[in-house]
């Protein structure tokens, strides 16, 4: 169905990495395109790499050494002969200039025209033209007062909830605004910022579009309201439970209008906040680029947002998008097409390499294993696989888990099922939290806000994952545990390898596996293994079934590798991690008590003792930056700092003690 | 009561038996101890040998019935440390201080024995108040070979270790003395040969215990300590790294190619008895008059049919002396030739087919397990004539010289000089072990009363007197009761007659474990016998 006066892409050069890139890249191989990729040092190893058919690495791992480089993307396409950039999202996505240096430089650009780019990136310019277009805007207050509050510092270039504050007194705003003003510098290089109200029991509601040179395709509601830190964590479309069908009709055309009054080109998302208190909601800022969670659009319509935007990106028009598209679904006329509805309901959860219990802190490190179950009516976008390593350099978005059914509740079960299936081993994640989520009563009566996670308590109902604080592990996992570990250690035998597992004529005391959350007490012997009210029915390295009270269960059990603690089990009942006590510590090696290690990989910004000074519980020590956020490390209790083990400057490895802080006896 | 039945109220005996050794001192003591933040003997044998490994405790019930606590203060036996099979043995330091008792020493001698011939290094864990004094004079003379067998040991490469947990002082003193490797714990260790007291009287001078015999002054200043321990648990730890250390590879007589660094007999597959050996429970008959096939045990305790074992045993010679019956079968993978008591009575077709038996074992290296139940060599005038003295002797002469690793198991009955052919206890099998259901005496209790009697009614009557049959009857009686008690396991193992007496259905295990063990040091059979007279 090629138009005249289109040109057919043949090599596509995707400027981003991990799960957008394999995301970009499976169209493109449907298409028949080329791929090309670009990767940091870090990245070397991830799947989207050794997918595409040329790869070009850029040296180093800051993106600003790396995917913020314009011109060694350029280059790069310059060198595999790609013809077109695609630009995923974040990174250069949104950058204007990009975007012209690579039409400049004679290559395709497969999104928005420059222009539109500038009209939406800046958010007070956007607003203007928004306003011109009669689309209803949250408008900030010239002199806020006391009744205007709580308001929102926003970065100008920001988006994806960086460089945001929240200020609920009129005295913080000056410092907030800076402080938000010093993240925004960090992280877009562009430190300006704007306050607008900040509505509490909002929800965000946003419209997928994507622009042509014959007009603007509409494509339904999403709703992004389960967000955490003003990051979206739980997405879906259709918008569930909206105000009023008027309303959504009223957020379709006004999507349309904003789209329209920049004459904007491919794909892009225009966001909106609903007061669901009332039938009224206000432009938030328009996402001139694919987005994570375009899948569940993709979901409900049948279509694919990525093809489209190759699709406009080659010059066709409309109708091409509507009959290549849409008749893949509809039996209807064409009239009816261009008002296409949604089947049935998607969502989409990100699932993060983040510590929920801790913060939401990112964590990295070697993701053991990672296998989602693949089931009709799932997706999975991951950039990741079993064995990655999941560096701090970059978003810790492990994968878009996304499943369509017939309806919302059917979708959330069955998410929240191939979720808690799933065998994440080796990094913390919000895994838990999700599946939390999607089986809260709240939200599956469509009760949703920005304000879900903090006011449902679904982060305290979750287990915790620092060993001090953490629940009892369920016994039948930790048994599991201890019987797979004593069939590992048979297995390593080398003598007396037929010999019954801790054999004794003479039984004094049961074996004890210990770990650092709970000691499992079993028997071994002639009859097998011999465990207080679980009978072991077979038990082998990996796996174990266990019976009680009739009902037999099985466990996955498995161990990193040689070096490793942690012991991950997975069962119907979910999975539980368990590290190991080791059975003896060199006194050498053994960490003094009081040690301050460190929570994640960054750099030391600053340190606030000094050696022999007093501090109190909870006094800053030190403070490290990762992932462009700071950290503080605190006095756990009141007494003396011993040692300092970094200085300002200094790179730390996860778990490297920073510091020692002796306690005063009481 | 079914044979089960009996079987299973045996074990129970057994068990409460076991507990008492384990008990060590008692409640009180054992908490006192605990207070101390120190280890049960057990305990630390527990965190010693590597994980879900087995521990073969020996000569558990040593001691038992006589005025000491059961197991005689001292727990030994053969755990793997670090892959390595290794004799441990440690102090109870809650019964009366881990004093020596003349048990003590018998069990220790024991363990030394089994380490020598088997060739294993030995890991001691002391903490011991030394000689029980009263008993001094059964245990210091013949003590001195404690520390003979210590050094001669590491003579012949094969590895001493002592980690000193407390006292270890006067004699004991030559523990970590002559060991090779000595680990002390700090603060707990005490070695010195006289302490304050004692210095105080000899020299007249002032001393303390750390300056005579603590661990940091052994381990800073004298170099009798290699290693300085921080608690307990960090010599338990300095103890494994010093096998992991020892390079120690199994030299045992084998046969096939090795895998790696692997005894070869340790990588052969297997496949479990045809036969659930928890049948033999119900095969044993709780009254001994009642023979049983031996067949059905074999059946039970060794390797089933699999692609390596075309057959579970090959039975040798079936038709002459059935008897005894002897044959080839596989335990854990080993080869290993049988000699079981089928009807008790031992003739002489049996006895020469044993000699031959034993020749071929011996001509192919082949260990030789025997499994006891016998009422011993048959008697009378037909016997005698047929020289079943000469041919009994020719089965003892083979069994005596045999040079390839015996293990004894004793059944069911083990009487007279059948004791003596099946390989017992003077015999030095490699290992010796008892079934709750044996029993072993030169006789039959009543049979043993019976003959005093007709001596005594003989005594009687060629002196002139009336035999006074109903007067004799309370000491027959009395004799009855006292032999009776006197073949039973439990006094038979308190007496060091074996090395434990175990469940029937652990049978295969502890075998696996010695046959295992027994390739430490290598072992041929021999072609030299004494002189056969057939």
């Amino acid at each position: 169905m090629t138009t005249i006066g289109t040109t057919p892409l043949q090599r596509v050069l995707v400027a981003n990495r991990a799960e957008i890139a394999s995301r970009v890249f499976r169209t493109c191989r449907s298409l028949g395109i080329e791929t090309v990729a670009i990767h940091s040092d870090a990245d070397a190893e991830l799947p989207y790499v050794r997918e595409a058919d040329h790869v070009v690495h850029l040296p180093g791992n800051a993106p600003t050494d790396t995917y913020l480089r314009a011109d060694l993307v350029i280059d790069a396409a310059r060198r595999t002969g790609a013809d077109a950039v695609h630009p995923g999202y974040g990174f250069l996505s949104e950058n204007a200039e990009f975007a012209r240096a690579v039409i400049d430089a004679g290559l395709v650009w497969i999104g928005p025209r420059p222009e539109s780019i500038e009209a939406m990136g800046s958010k007070i310019g956007a607003k203007q033209l928004m306003r011109d277009a009669g689309v209803p805007l949250l408008e900030a207050p010239e002199q806020p007062t006391e009744a205007d509050l709580p308001l929102i510092v926003k970065a100008s270039a920001g988006g994806g909830g960086r460089g945001m504050r929240i200020v609920r007194s009129l005295a913080e705003l000056p410092s907030e605004i800076e402080k938000a003003a010093a993240e925004a510098v960090s992280a877009f290089g562009d430190g300006t910022v704007f306050v607008e109200p900040y509505i509490e029991r909002g929800r965000h509601v946003e419209v997928q579009v994507v622009g042509t040179r014959d007009g603007v395709l509409v494509l339904g509601t999403r709703d992004c309201s389960v967000q955490r830190r003003h990051q979206k964590v739980v997405e879906e479309a259709p918008g569930p439970a909206l105000p009023s069908v008027a309303l959504e009709e009223q957020l379709l055309d006004a999507a349309r209008r904003a789209a329209e009054a920049i004459d904007y080109w491919g794909a892009g998302t225009v966001e909106f906040l609903v007061d669901s208190e009332r039938d009224r909601f206000y432009f938030l800022e328009m996402n001139t680029r694919l987005q994570v969670e375009h899948p569940v659009t993709e979901a409900v319509f049948g279509i694919d947002l990525v093809e489209m935007q190759l699709d406009v990106a080659e010059g066709h028009g409309f109708s091409d998008l509507v009959l290549e598209e849409m008749e893949k679904r509809s039996e209807d006329t064409s009239e009816d097409r261009m008002a296409a509805r949604p089947v049935g309901h998607a969502i989409e959860v990100r699932l993060y390499a983040e510590d929920p219990s801790a913060d939401y802190q990112p964590q990295s490190g070697v993701l053991t294993t990672f296998e989602i179950p693949r089931e009709d009516g799932v997706r999975v976008d991951a950039g990741f696989e079993t064995g990655s390593e999941v560096s701090t350099h970059y978003d810790a978005m492990l994968a878009k888990v996304v499943a369509h059914a017939p309806t919302r509740r059917a979708a959330a079960r069955k998410l929240a099922g191939v979720l808690s299936r799933a065998r994440i081993h080796g990094l913390v994640t919000n895994r838990d939290l999700l599946v939390a989520i999607l089986r809260d009563q709240k939200f599956l009566a469509g009760d949703v806000s920005t304000q879900f996670i903090e006011s449902s308590g679904v982060v305290s109902g979750l287990p915790r994952s620092d060993s001090e604080l953490a629940p009892q592990p369920p016994r039948d996992a930790a048994v599991a545990a201890a019987i797979a570990l004593a069939e590992q250690t048979r297995a390593r035998r080398t003598v007396q390898r037929g010999i019954p597992v801790a054999w004794r004529n003479v039984t004094s005391q049961p074996q004890r596996t210990l770990f650092e959350q709970c000691t499992v007490e079993w028997f071994g012997g002639r009859d097998g293994y011999i465990v207080e009210g679980l009978a072991v029915v077979s038990a082998s390295p990996d796996r174990v079934v266990l019976e009680t009270d009739g009902v037999r269960t099985s466990y996955e059990v498995s161990v990193p590798g040689h070096d490793s603690y942690d012991v991950n089990v997975d069962s119907p009942r979910g999975h539980v991690r368990l590290t190991r006590v080791p059975r003896f510590v060199d006194p050498a090696d053994a960490v003094a008590s009081g040690s301050l290690l460190a929570p994640m990989p960054g750099t030391v910004v600053r340190v606030a003792v000094e050696t022999g000074q007093t501090v109190e519980a909870g006094e800053p020590v030190l403070v490290l930056e990762a992932m462009k956020m700071q950290h503080t490390v605190s006095a756990p209790y009141a007494g003396v700092v011993a040692e300092i083990n970094v200085k300002t400057g200094a790179q730390v490895a996860s778990g490297e003690v920073l510091a020692v802080v002796e306690g005063v006896e009481a | 009561m079914t044979n089960r039945e009996a079987m299973l109220e045996k074990l129970a005996d057994l068990d409460t038996e076991h507990a008492k050794a384990v008990a060590g001192g008692g409640e009180r003591s054992v908490d006192r101890h605990h207070k101390r933040g120190k280890l049960l003997p057990r305990e630390r044998i527990e965190l010693l040998v590597d994980e879900g490994s087995a521990f073969l405790e020996l000569s558990p019930l040593a001691g038992w019935g006589s005025d000491f606590t059961v197991g005689a203060s001292v727990v030994t036996g053969i755990g793997v440390i670090e892959g390595v099979e290794c004799m441990i043995t440690a102090n109870d330091p809650t019964v009366k201080g881990g004093a020596s008792n003349p048990w003590t020493v018998k069990k220790i001698f024991r363990a030394s024995q089994i380490a020598e011939e088997n060739g294993l290094p030995t890991v001691s864990l002391v903490e011991s108040g030394g000689a029980d004094l009263p008993t001094q004079k059964e245990i210091f003379i013949p003590g001195g070979k404690l520390f003979r067998d210590i050094t001669r040991a590491s003579a012949r490469k094969e590895p001493t270790i002592a980690l000193v947990f407390g006292n270890s002082t006067a004699g004991g003193a030559y523990v970590p003395g002559m060991s090779d490797y000595t680990v002390m714990v700090r603060g707990a260790a005490k070695v010195f040969l006289g302490g304050p007291p004692l210095v105080k009287m000899a020299t007249g001078e002032e001393s303390d215990d750390e300056s005579l015999g603590g661990a940091e002054m052994h381990a800073r200043t004298s170099g009798l300590a290699d290693h300085l321990a921080e608690d307990e648990l960090d010599a338990i730890r300095i103890g494994r790294r010093i096998v992991a250390r020892l390079n120690w590879r199994k030299r045992g007589t084998s046969y096939g190619q090795s895998k790696g660094t692997h005894h070869p007999y340790d990588v052969l597959e297997y496949a479990e008895p045809d036969e659930d050996p928890d049948d033999l429970l119900d095969l044993i008959p709780g009254d001994l008059k009642e023979p049983f096939d031996p067949r059905e045990v074999i059946r039970r305790i060794c390797d089933g049919v699999s692609e390596t074992n075309g057959v579970v045993f090959d039975e040798f010679k079936p038709l002459y002396g059935p008897s005894l019956v002897t044959g080839w079968a596989r335990l854990h993978g080993r080869p290993l030739g049988i000699l079981a008591n089928a009807q008790g009575v031992l003739f002489s077709q049996e006895a020469q087919k044993a000699t031959q038996f034993v020749q071929l074992a011996n001509q192919t290296d082949t260990p030789l397990l025997f499994l006891h139940n016998t009422t011993g060599y048959m008697v009378g005038k037909e016997y005698e004539q047929g020289g079943i003295i000469k041919h009994g002797a020719m089965m003892i002469n083979a069994i005596s010289n045999s040079t390839v690793p015996h293990l004894s198991v004793i059944m069911g009955a083990s009487y007279g000089a059948g004791n003596y052919g099946m390989n017992g206890r003077a015999f030095d099998p490699r290992f010796l072990f008892t079934w709750p259901s044996a029993k072993s005496a030169v006789m039959g209790p009543a049979q043993l009363a019976g003959v005093l009697e007709i001596v005594a009614q003989q005594s009687a009557e060629s002196k002139g007197q009336t035999f006074d049959a109903e007067g004799f009857k309370g000491v027959k009686e009395i004799v009855e009761t006292q032999i009776e008690a006197q073949s039973m396991p439990h006094f038979l193992s308190g007496m060091l007659y074996d090395d434990g007496v175990i469940d029937p259905r652990d049978t295969r295990t502890v075998l696996g474990i010695c046959l295992s063990v027994i390739e430490n040091k290598p072992y041929a059979g021999t072609d030299r016998f004494g002189v056969f007279r057939p």
